[in-house]
């Protein structure tokens, strides 16, 4: 794998499954994995998270988008179970915008800090100009 | 206040019991001002913690409550998962190798669990969370030449009820502002009960 991978979070498992098919179509090769809900209600969880990173890690690294409070605990929870030597970072963005940037500049084969940045700067974007 | 392994056992045990009975109490705060699943969540994660515990001969400290971590990181969605987790995870590191901890090493647990908490949740004592029960309840035994269990107690109690005035600032509660006020926050009651459970645990048996 020559792309950052995307790890996509949310309390919902059909709001990640749907946010994925759409990235999916938008850049077909950059890796993309899915951790939504918990035990099969809504909520996260630290090992499906983990699971997640580990099925699209590679020396690139990993970005990982969050939708809603306890999904960056369980988030950070898993970055601690995974220990300090991996290349894994969480964007701080709206999941659907950022996840769109960062698939399009993983896409191009940037660097881990070019996708995060991607990610994050799509909370400036205005979608209507008035 | 030596921490055996059976004792740390029976603190579980007597917390899931605890927990296990005011399970629609805490639900009924948390309805007010949180997801409302935090007796239900807490009540799962107790349940398999029990389940995984009881039956396991444990050697060291640290093994026990790494398996109540795991347990909990695993079955308790929402925060209240990998908070007590991180806090268990934290203890269970600080105990180390250890089959039994003295005053001072459980001591310096319980602040390792604390710091990891806060950590985790990046809450500061007055932002209506489970600190406001943790920090007053490990300054105390961290100050104190004597501990009184019934003084943890009442301390733990009255810091979860002291929570009832606070505007949340933390989590889903923060949303409402203002109107957070006037109940209890969920977080500080199911800590309240960690703590009542320790203290009765501590009552059943001998004391230093």
């Amino acid at each position: 794998m020559d792309k950052v991978g995307i790890v996509l979070v949310s309390h919902s498992y059909d709001i990640v499954k749907g946010l994925k098919t759409l990235l999916n179509q938008v850049q077909p090769d950059v890796q993309i994995a899915i951790a939504g809900g918990d035990n099969g209600g809504i909520g996260t969880s630290a090992p499906a998270i983990m699971e997640a990173i580990e099925s699209v890690y590679s020396e690139k690294g990993v970005v990982v988008l969050f939708d809603l409070g306890s999904a960056l605990l369980n988030t950070e929870m898993a970055f601690e179970m995974l220990g300090e030597d991996r290349r894994i970072q969480i964007a701080d963005a709206p999941l659907v915008e950022g996840a769109y940037a960062g698939v399009v500049e993983a896409g191009f084969g940037n660097s881990i800090e070019e996708v995060v940045e991607a990610c994050e700067n799509a909370r400036h974007v205005k979608k209507i100009n008035r | 206040m030596k921490l055996t392994i059976a004792r740390a056992k029976e603190w579980m045990l007597t917390f899931n019991q605890r927990i296990q009975e005011e399970k629609d109490h805490l639900t009924e705060l948390d309805q007010a001002i949180g997801d409302g699943d935090h007796g239900l969540n807490m009540a799962r994660g107790f349940q398999e913690v029990v389940k995984k515990i009881e039956p396991t001969n444990y050697d060291t400290l640290d093994a026990l409550f790494k398996d109540v971590a795991m347990t909990l990181i695993s079955k308790v969605g929402g925060a209240s998962g990998p908070l007590y987790g991180t806090a268990f995870l934290r203890l269970s590191t600080a105990l180390k190798a250890e089959s039994e901890a003295n005053r001072e090493k459980f001591v310096e647990g319980l602040k390792a669990a604390l710091d990891g908490i806060k950590a985790r949740g990046k809450a500061h004592r007055g932002d209506k969370t489970m600190v406001d029960v943790w920090e007053p309840v490990v300054d105390y035994v961290q100050s104190q030449s004597t501990i009184h269990l019934s003084q943890l107690n009442e301390l733990a109690k009255e810091k979860m009820e002291e929570t009832k005035d606070l505007e949340a600032k933390m989590g889903r509660a923060s949303y409402l502002g203002k109107r957070s006020i006037g109940t209890i926050d969920p977080g500080a009651a199911s800590s309240y009960l960690l703590f009542a459970s320790l203290a009765d645990c501590f009552q059943k048996g001998e004391m230093d």
